[in-house]
């Protein structure tokens, strides 16, 4: 408590956007190594918690409490428990790997730096925020860089998807406002603590808290984003540069998971269960529907970030599954499908830099051209279509496990039996992907194009590296994670 | 006894190898040097000396199982798993047959890939990290251990397949191959699920129990086990889902003779036997095994009368073979659960445990043979395209002169896959017969009709390439390949060695060494005349082995009058069976079917599109749609904003009128 290590870490990129929007250098390399260096300090202070983090204590850590606004109740409160501090790392280490893959961005790097120092503040401030109003805040400043990047550094139909995810986004965070101010209302506190701990009945309910689950719940099912609420996805995703894909895909989304954990299922428990049958029903839609759409798909990051809605279902399901093991999963795979995709987008980034075609129609053969980037997209496929030994499979076994063996709804297990189909249709896409970008005959026109260069390796081999390791050793993660599952799981009653 | 550290080191030297060749020795070695292969020989072949160590120590040993412990991986609340090892008579017997088998594959693979331009490099990575992984899926004390190390093996096949990924039917194959088995995989992952739920244990010891002991039982066994038995169709290429393994003949010639002949195609076969004390308590799911194993026996063998290509009449084979492992396996259980079911069968849990685990020598007794046998014919199939540069066997022929090592160690396995007595096919294949004989009827003649089929369809392979017309010589003088010759001695000693264990492996059970090895009880010794007296053996009065091998020898017959005295075209046969040899010829149309009609019109072109559609304008359309109402609107009621103030005016005025009234109405 002597010395405020959340928020260092939460505020080192925002100042790092400061700095570089302030400065003025000739060299356009200042504002990427101010960069770099602004993400770096986080990375390595997440680490360091994720290290010092007491996994017997469990509980809240590392807080911090300030009266903030008092006339509200509210606090400038910061903490990590097992739940958010693995998120937390995920960020500052997609938020670091995002500055080295912007490191060829020519067009405005002072801009572009600034604006994803500053979304990755904002993403890092929605997972260690224990105040309502503090957590609205910085879940809603991350709109504003976000829309920037996409529309001014993104491509194709760039201004129509900003757009789009703006006006989405803003429509889903009205209701979760609703929602949080009519938690307010009821409980009179914006401690996301106490409320959890104390229950509605806190004060007598000034609106039935179905409604007010409700209202929360949209707000992150958008984000997350779950069938029917996932139209914007494919558009940003493919439109957005690549970096940017990258933390969207990798933490952005996230955020809506982590919102129903935290909000949804701990302060709503009754109401989670009660609701627990259709939100499966929509999981598992999610999870065939979306993968059945992705075998649609041609363009390769339209492709990928499709899957991001199949694989997001696993999450639901998880969610809702509401059991430990199946919550750990689920928590299991964000973390996970953050390191795939987000590396799967690097490497379509790279692909569409380096071959200046995104049309699986159109590559071939390019194994032998880029072999490095080809061994790195293989790794993150497999990983994607969930192969032991990688991080996906720890994740969705543990996913299918915990909501086979959960009785929150009847016959939850013929719905999980459901839900594994989608693995065989994963499977189908993703081989399908890897065959058309890289085997076949080889192409001439191809021959000039560009392997990755060695800052590229550096950042595909350490997600490669941390793929591994999770998939390999899970419990790297899972004993964290369940140190934070575990009381939530105790307010459910399980 | 064998210390359990090198037990350990018979998975861990593979995948070392798999380490040292993938990650530290390209930094420093050209990818052709043939560094990487002496490195994975070398790792394998000390991992070879070690399961034989080990297969002795539990065959010497009174407990018949050498005792492993466990490390902790994962634990989540109730959730708690363990990676480990059993030893027993079964991984003992396969970690013998992969490491030996790998061994000879990865010797002979030095002269196969030597001319090939990608090099030894990825080669023997791939072939390391396979040869690890399939030692981890035999020697898994758990069937979440096993699963990840199902999936291991299925990567490395598609890896392998693939290998020459620049042409697009290896890519085709090698996808096909992973998705396939994969929907086999879906049914084993849900029959985990089944039996943790129930069970709330991975542990394959104590699933045992607790279905001897009935706390595992009723519909959730035998859904648990026909999912198990999903996989292993998937994997072992059974009936539904055998199209992937004709395919898979893409990938290079050694890696058929591995993968897709001796070891991970028989994953399936091992994890029926892993499970099998769980099946006999489950008559419907034993009974599908025997019934499914049956069919495939004679479907595939069918097809393989027809295939012109030597490695598809041996993959066929292989799918047949696998079909009488499946046969010999589900026809020995069946006969367990039934007296399980009657109330015949009495005894301690352990002991029926025992039983039911000795019951599986039968279909693992034709594994074991099968495996040496079959490995030798693909070397010796891809010796002979070493020599011709195909596998068309129409433009082969008159071999044997110029390629005399490779024609004697084909005959061989030929004759031991036909079950000619006394090699090892003819014993693994008389035990299978025996037990169909006496419990299924039926099963029993598709058997012996398959025996026929086998015998005919594999020395019509060996007439068409051996024998016949020599078509090799001076490309200039239109032949098809220049003058054929032995291929080097690194590919010839597997075949020679090889040929060897087809002969001998099958004497092990003669007087029953191999069945009281797997648990059942020792007969009398017969000592070496037991060869001979195999003759006036009888079961239920009949001469069983006599008449299997006479109807083997008929085949044979067969398939010499038809291709060397030529008697009868193959043709006018052919002509005369017309369009059943369409059918046969084009498989079934197993094919067209599952990728053209189920894939491709079905899915890709019906629902998905629908789904596609579906998404664009019904989802994201109302999406879009709501949008422009909201806009519509707004440009709507823009209309009113004129900037008048009159017209401002007369709005107030009226808006405070209505108040008025509402007021003088309500308002009292």
């Amino acid at each position: 408590m002597d010395f405020n290590w959340l928020s260092t870490i939460l505020f080192l990129p925002a100042a790092g956007a400061i700095v570089i929007a302030l400065i003025k250098g000739k060299d356009e390399k200042l504002y990427k190594w101010l960069a770099a260096v602004f993400t770096a300090i986080p990375l390595a202070l997440a680490i360091y918690l994720f290290v010092a983090f007491d996994r017997t204590a469990g509980g809240i850590q590392f807080e911090e409490s300030y009266l903030w606004i008092s006339p509200l109740n509210s606090y400038y409160h910061l903490g990590v428990d097992g739940l958010s501090l693995p998120l937390m790392l995920l960020t500052t280490f997609l938020g670091f790997l995002a500055v080295l893959i912007s490191w060829k961005v020519t067009s405005r790097p002072r801009e572009f730096f600034a604006w994803l120092l500053l979304l990755e503040t904002s993403i890092i401030g929605v997972f260690v925020s224990l105040d309502l109003l503090l957590f609205f805040i910085m879940w809603e400043i991350e709109v504003i860089p976000m829309y920037f990047l996409i529309s001014v550094w993104g491509s194709g139909r760039k201004g129509y998807s900003a757009t789009k995810y703006v006006i989405y986004t803003l429509l889903g965070s009205a209701f979760m406002l609703a929602g949080i101010l009519s938690l307010y209302f009821t409980t009179g506190s914006l401690s996301m603590v106490d409320i959890a701990n104390g229950g509605l009945g806190m004060v007598q309910a000034a609106m039935p808290a179905a409604a007010i689950f409700w209202l929360l719940f949209i707000g992150f099912a958008v984000k997350l984003p779950m069938f029917p609420l996932h139209t914007w996805l494919p558009d940003a995703h493919t439109d957005a540069p690549t970096a940017v894909s990258v933390m969207l895909a990798g933490v952005l989304i996230k955020m809506g998971g982590y919102g129903m954990i935290r909000l949804c299922v701990s302060m709503f428990p009754s109401q989670a269960q009660e609701y627990a049958q259709i939100l499966i029903i929509l999981a598992l839609i999610g999870i065939i529907y979306g993968a059945a759409v992705t075998l649609m798909q041609k363009d390769i990051k339209r492709m990928i970030a499709y899957s991001s809605i199949s694989h997001m279902g696993y999450v639901l399901l998880g969610i809702f599954a509401l059991g430990e093991v199946s919550l750990t999963g689920a928590s299991l795979q964000m973390f996970s499908h953050g390191i795939v995709t987000g590396l799967l987008f690097a490497m379509a980034g790279l692909i569409i830099h380096n071959v200046e075609v995104r049309d699986l129609t159109k590559l071939g053969g390019l194994a032998k051209q880029i072999p490095i980037i080809m061994v790195v997209f293989v790794i993150a496929g497999l990983a994607s279509l969930g192969l032991p030994t990688t991080s996906g499979f720890a994740a969705e076994f543990l996913v299918f496990l915990g909501s086979y063996t959960s009785n929150v709804v009847a016959h939850l297990n013929v719905y999980t039996i459901i839900a594994i189909i989608g693995v065989v249709l994963t499977a189908g896409y993703i081989l399908w992907m890897l065959q058309q970008a890289f085997h076949g005959p080889v192409k001439k026109e191809f021959n000039k194009v560009k392997d990755a260069d060695g800052l590229e390796r550096f950042y595909m081999f350490a997600l490669v590296a941390v793929i591994m390791l999770v998939g390999i050793y899970p419990a790297v993660l899972t004993d964290v994670f369940k140190v934070g599952i575990e009381p939530i799981v105790k307010l459910i009653g399980g | 006894m064998i210390p359990y550290q090198l037990v350990w080191a018979i998975m861990l030297l593979p995948l070392g190898a798999f380490i040292v060749n993938g990650l530290i020795l390209r930094l420093f070695v050209n990818r052709k040097s043939p560094v990487y292969g002496y490195v994975t020989i070398g790792a394998i072949g000390l991992a070879a000396v070690f399961s034989v160590w080990a297969l002795i120590s539990v065959a010497t040993n009174s407990e018949h199982l050498i005792a492993v412990p466990d490390v902790n991986w994962i634990s989540i609340g109730t959730f708690n798993f363990h990676i480990g090892i059993m030893m027993d008579q079964l991984s003992a017997l396969m970690v013998v047959v992969v490491s030996v088998v790998s061994l000879m594959v990865q010797i002979y693979s030095l002269g196969y890939m030597h001319h090939d331009e990608a090099g030894y490099y990825r080669y023997y990575t791939f072939m390391s990290l396979f040869t690890f992984s399939m030692l981890g899926l035999v020697l898994a004390d758990n069937l979440l251990f096993t699963f990840v190390f199902w999936e291991m093996v299925g990567l490395c096949s598609y890896l392998l397949i693939g290998f020459w990924f620049h042409k697009p039917s290896a890519a085709n194959a090698a996808k096909k191959a992973f998705i396939v088995t994969r929907l086999g995989d879906f049914g084993f992952l849900a029959g985990i699920l089944i039996l943790y739920f129930n069970t709330h244990t991975f542990d394959i010891a104590q699933l045992h129990s607790l279905a001897v002991a009935g706390v595992l039982g009723g519909s959730a066994l035998t859904w648990a086990c026909i999912g198990l038995f999903g996989g292993a169709i998937g994997k072992s290429a059974q009936f539904p889902l055998h199209v992937w393994l004709p395919d898979a003949m893409e990938g290079p010639t050694p890696v058929s003779a591995l993968i897709h002949s001796a070891t991970m195609v028989c994953a399936g076969v091992f994890l029926v036997a892993r499970t099998m004390p769980m099946f006999v308590f489950s008559p419907e799911a034993i009974r599908i095994v025997a019934i499914i194993g049956g069919f495939t026996a004679i479907f595939a063998a069918t097809m393989g009368l027809v295939a012109n290509d030597i490695k598809r009449v041996l993959a066929y084979s292989t799918i047949s073979q696998i079909g009488y492992m499946m046969l010999g396996l589900g026809a020995a259980g069946w006969a367990i659960a039934a007296e399980i079911n009657s109330g015949a069968l009495m005894g301690s849990g352990e002991e029926i445990i025992i039983i039911a685990k000795a019951a599986v020598a039968v279909g693992m007794f034709h594994l074991f043979t099968h495996a040496f046998f079959k490995s030798l014919l693909f070397m010796a199939a891809g010796s002979v395209n070493h020599a011709t540069g195909t596998f068309d066997m129409r433009q082969m022929g008159g071999l044997r002169k110029t390629m005399p090592w490779t024609y004697v160690t084909f005959l061989i396995g030929s004759l031991s896959l036909a079950g000619i007595w006394p090699l090892a096919g003819f014993w693994s294949k008389d035990e299978i017969l025996a037990t169909a004989f006496t419990s299924q009827p039926v099963l029993f003649w598709l058997a012996m009709i398959t025996v026929f089929l086998t015998a005919f369809y594999m020395f019509r392979a060996i007439f068409m390439t051996f024998h016949g017309e020599y078509k090799g010589g001076d490309p200039a003088a239109d032949k098809k390949y220049a003058h054929t010759h032995e291929s080097p001695w690194v590919m010839v000693a597997p075949l020679v060695f090889l040929a060897l264990l087809a002969i001998g492996v099958g004497w092990w059970n003669v007087t029953g060494g191999f069945s009281s090895f797997m648990g059942h009880e020792a007969e009398a010794g017969h000592g070496f005349m037991a060869v001979f007296n195999i003759f006036t053996h009888t079961v239920n009065g009949v001469p069983l082995p006599l008449i299997s091998l006479l109807i083997a020898l008929f085949g044979i017959f067969a398939a010499y009058v038809i291709y060397i005295k030529k008697w009868i075209t193959a043709k006018s046969i052919g002509k005369f069976f017309g369009p059943v040899y369409d059918v046969v010829r084009d498989k079934y149309y197993f094919d067209e079917l599952y990728e053209n009609v189920i894939v491709k019109i079905g899915l890709m072109k019906g629902l998905f599109t629908g789904f596609k559609l579906f998404d664009e304008k019904g989802v994201d359309g109302a999406v879009n749609g709501t949008a422009a109402v909201v806009v519509r609107g707004g440009k709507a009621i823009r209309q009113a904003q004129t900037g008048q103030l009159q017209l401002y005016g007369i709005f107030i005025g009226i808006g405070l009128v209505i108040i008025t009234v509402c007021v003088l109405i309500w308002g009292m």
